[in-house]
């Protein structure tokens, strides 16, 4: 918008967000182009004047990073765009993908002022208008490179190019050290490329935010697995510090019979094959997905809603999704649950699996569940599914993918056994406030490893303490801020 | 360049034998790892064992038999050429006795190409290697000098009887434990029923045998679980923990439903890419019959 037709800025008085414009269901699950379709300039303009600019800020406090919500919105409310980016990306460097991924109704706009179910206020619609200033600097060119401070003749290692690397190689790289990124995969940007799927992350976003790294001088080498291509030990040799965010990308199978049956797929392996490999364009790419009739997802997470949406553009006869606990517990983004609705995803809650049926030759051509109930609260206060005596259903299905969880990537850890970490979750063990390891001064992590599988903006979060830390210890031997 | 190709040969029918430059792979890989490779941006990633490395050229040696359209994309590629994407060294390294030892490695077909390091670890470590080359006949028998550089003694069968033994590696295997060799260690390498077969000629006489598997595989870095097996009863992941297994425990039943569950999908890919090769054929005679 041009500098001289500004709105003023008024507060908008609306109930609800401004409606966001989005791809039709029955459109939509016959491609995988992206779902919703971004505010215009006016409609940004006025969800940003919905915010109420409140002293108290309880917004800021629920975003694990303390984006300063106000500051933005006003500015957007204002027509400032430029501006208002300036804002997001003093404390969050991907605004185009949180905008996106954030669990919004968890973080920033559960705690809103505006918030107020029973009176059908919504709070502000912080994800869209955050998303919307990412899309408005790709648009206008405007992710110019950052000024990099002169070189401090430091070397930094960043294993894994998840948003917890990129997020450190980007603050590290500013201050002038030498940033190199090392990559097992054939891609960057970790479950941002591998797991998230296109109609709901697009790449070319992320293309676009690793080439302007690259531009700033921070370095990628792709197809090398640390720890297996080089000893940590011979990184550490080479480099004055170590960010480890190798992630949590080790699926979880959940132990019952039949999960090796052709037909049964992990969340990671459905979702790498789909999105990394492309496999929703076979046999223009090599890496096939077996043709599905009926599917079953195992689990109600983000993984879960992708995994099923994911699979229901592949244009099978049914997607179940299958949770044993109740649409009070689904982990997911609400967005995602509903978008999952609306395209005609069968939730089937309260079913726990029980096992996975063999046709004969080696392949699923069913899962039998057990119906649950929900019982006395437990000491959470939550209830509790129990089974319900004698009663079990089995679906049919040819597919079953199950995602129900990831736990820390063992590939680095494994041939590290000196690398502390918790014994029962496998996670690597930091000073949380610095995310220096327990074990040496020079390594530091952050992201799923550390927390187990969290969030993009945890992660992204993690990262910028790392770097901060690094850089102290890099410049002062100590992580203590001079 | 990156993981450029130094030498490219023909080994036999649909096998090729490719050196390339990836000096961190070379220095670091060990007998029983592999890489897994791309070689197109359109491609699949594929595994393949580190044959052969050669740290001073900083090179390694990879052997591919062409079965689908990956490896036909691979072994067209000449000297000269990259290799898209290459990652590794992956798996663990083959477990080597420390010397003193007698070692069996029985490998059949392509799987030769993974006994020609396993043997010269071994022999390396100072054990006594017997090696037992299996193919189906004379001209599809590969790398037999390069294992007999590194063996004790090399025993060769074919199917048709067309060179060395007639008769199957198994029957060599047996062979040697009634001729009453003291076998310390047996691994084995090749079609997965093959492989079933060593273990079960093995598992009366109490040999410790290693399977080394090779389930179909995507990541290759612990993060899909495409390429579970079940050894003991338990689901493993061959990329990160194998591939060598213990091949009594080893469930290859399962192993041969899995390997098969793409058929129809890798035949259609291939026959689309001899499909528009065809017709690339044919346009290029077309375009040179006018040039004429
Ligand atoms: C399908 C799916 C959907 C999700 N949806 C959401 C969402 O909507 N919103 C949200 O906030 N969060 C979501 N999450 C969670 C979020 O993606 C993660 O919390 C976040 O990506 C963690 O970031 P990270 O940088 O720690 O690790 P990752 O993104 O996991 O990246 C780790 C990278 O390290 C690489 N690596 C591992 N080992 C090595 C090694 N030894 N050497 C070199 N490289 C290595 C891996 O290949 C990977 O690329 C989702 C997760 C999944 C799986
Ligand atoms: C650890 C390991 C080491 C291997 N080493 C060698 C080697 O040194 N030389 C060699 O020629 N082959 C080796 N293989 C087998 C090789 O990976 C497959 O032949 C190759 O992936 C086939 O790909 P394709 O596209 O040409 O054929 P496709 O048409 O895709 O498949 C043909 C057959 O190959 C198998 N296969 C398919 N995709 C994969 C995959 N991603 N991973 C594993 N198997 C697959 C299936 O059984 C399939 O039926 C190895 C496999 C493993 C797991
Ligand atoms: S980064 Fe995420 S949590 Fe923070 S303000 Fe943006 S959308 Fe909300
Ligand atoms: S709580 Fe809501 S209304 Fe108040 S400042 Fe934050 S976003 Fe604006
Ligand atoms: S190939 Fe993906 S986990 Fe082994």
């Amino acid at each position: 918008m041009a500098e001289n037709s500004k709105p003023s800025y008024k507060f908008n008085k609306s109930k609800t967000k401004v409606p966001m414009r989005e791809q039709k269901p029955e459109e939509r699950i016959f491609n995988f182009e992206e779902v919703p379709l971004g505010y215009t300039e006016q409609e940004a303009t006025c969800e940003g004047q919905r915010c109420i600019q409140c002293k108290d800020k309880p917004c800021v406090s629920g975003c694990p990073v303390g984006v300063d919500i106000p500051a933005f919105m006003r500015l957007v409310g204002e027509g400032q765009y430029e501006d208002a980016l300036r804002k997001i990306k003093e404390t969050n460097f991907l605004p185009a993908i949180c905008g996106r991924v954030c669990p919004q109704e968890d973080q920033c706009e559960l705690a809103c002022n505006l918030n107020k179910p029973q009176q059908e206020r919504q709070p502000g619609g912080v994800g869209r208008v955050e998303r919307f200033l990412g899309d408005y600097a790709m648009e206008h060119g405007l992710n110019v490179t950052p000024k990099c401070d002169p070189p401090t003749g430091k070397k930094v290692a960043i294993i894994g190019s998840g948003p917890a690397g990129l997020t450190a190689a980007s603050d590290l790289c500013q201050r002038g050290h030498d940033v190199t990124v090392f990559e097992a995969l054939h891609k960057p940007g970790g479950v941002l490329f591998y797991g998230i799927p296109e109609f709901r992350m697009p790449k070319a976003i992320l293309v676009k935010e690793i080439d302007g790294l690259r531009q700033m001088g921070v370095k990628f080498v792709m197809n090398y697995p640390v720890g297996k291509a080089e000893p940590l030990k011979s990184i550490r040799d080479r480099f004055d510090a170590t960010f480890i965010a190798t992630g949590a990308g080790l699926p979880w199978f959940l132990n019952i019979p039949g999960e090796n049956l052709n037909g049964v797929y992990s969340a990671n392996e459905f979702l790498t094959r789909v999105n990394l490999m492309g496999a929703w364009r076979f046999p223009e790419t090599d890496t096939p997905v077996k043709e599905i009739k009926r599917i079953a997802v195992i689990g109600a997470g983000n993984t879960a809603m992708d995994s099923a949406r994911t699979s229901k553009r592949l244009r099978p006869k049914k997607v179940y999704l299958i949770y044993r606990r109740s649409r009070l517990e689904m982990p997911a983004r609400a967005e995602e649950i509903h978008h999952a609705e609306e395209e005609g995803i069968e939730f089937n809650l309260l079913h726990a699996p029980l096992r996975i049926i063999d046709d004969g030759t080696g392949a699923v051509c069913g899962i039998e569940c057990q119906e649950m109930e929900l019982g006395e609260p437990d000491a959470s206060g939550r209830r509790r599914p129990v089974p319900i005596e004698g009663k079990t259903k089995i679906f049919e299905v040819d597919t079953v993918v199950i995602a129900t969880g990831q736990g820390p990537n063992p590939l680095l850890t494994a041939d590290v056994p000196e690398l502390k970490r918790d014994a029962r979750k496998g996670t690597i063990i930091v000073d949380e406030k610095t995310m220096q390891s327990v074990t040496w001064p020079d390594v530091f992590a952050g992201g799923d490893i550390v927390t187990g599988g969290a969030t993009v903006i945890l992660a992204m979060g993690a990262g910028r303490l790392a770097a901060n830390a690094m850089h102290s210890f890099l410049m002062t031997g100590s992580t203590q801020p001079a | 360049m990156a993981n450029q190709i130094v030498a490219a040969r023909l080994l036999a029918e649909k096998t090729m034998l490719f050196e390339i430059e990836a000096e961190h792979i070379a220095q670091r890989g060990r007998a029983g790892q592999f890489v897994i490779l791309r070689v197109s941006d359109q491609g699949e990633r594929i595994p393949l064992t580190i044959a052969h490395r050669d740290v001073a050229k900083g090179t390694i040696t990879i052997v591919a038999q062409e079965v689908g359209k990956t490896t036909r994309d691979l072994n067209a590629l000449k000297a000269g050429d990259a290799i898209l994407d290459l990652a590794g060294p992956l798996g663990r390294a083959t477990a080597i006795p420390e010397g003193g030892k007698t070692v069996v490695c029985v490998g059949g077909g392509i799987g030769n190409a993974v006994v020609w390091p396993m043997a010269t670890a071994m022999k390396e470590a100072g054990n006594r290697v017997v090696a037992i080359l299996g193919a189906r006949t004379k001209d599809l028998l590969i790398l037999e000098d390069e294992v007999r550089a590194v063996s004790d003694q090399v025993i060769v069968t074919t199917d048709d009887g067309s060179y060395g033994r007639k008769g199957l590696v198994t029957e060599a295997l047996q062979g040697l434990i009634d001729e009453g060799l003291k076998i310390d260690e047996c691994i084995t390498i090749g079609p997965v029923i093959m492989m079933k077969f060593v273990c079960k000629t093995t598992q009366p006489h109490g040999i410790k045998t290693l399977a080394s598997l090779n389930p179909i595989m995507v990541d290759g870095t612990g993060m899909c679980g495409a390429c579970r097996v079940t050894v003991g009863g338990e689901t493993r992941f061959a990329c990160v923990e194998g591939p060598e297994f213990d091949g009594h425990q080893t469930d290859f039943d399962e192993l041969m439903k899995r390997l098969s569950y793409y058929k129809p999908e890798e035949a259609r890919s291939l026959e689309r890419a001899e499909h528009a090769c065809r017709l690339q054929q044919a346009a290029d005679q077309l375009l040179a019959e006018r040039d004429r």
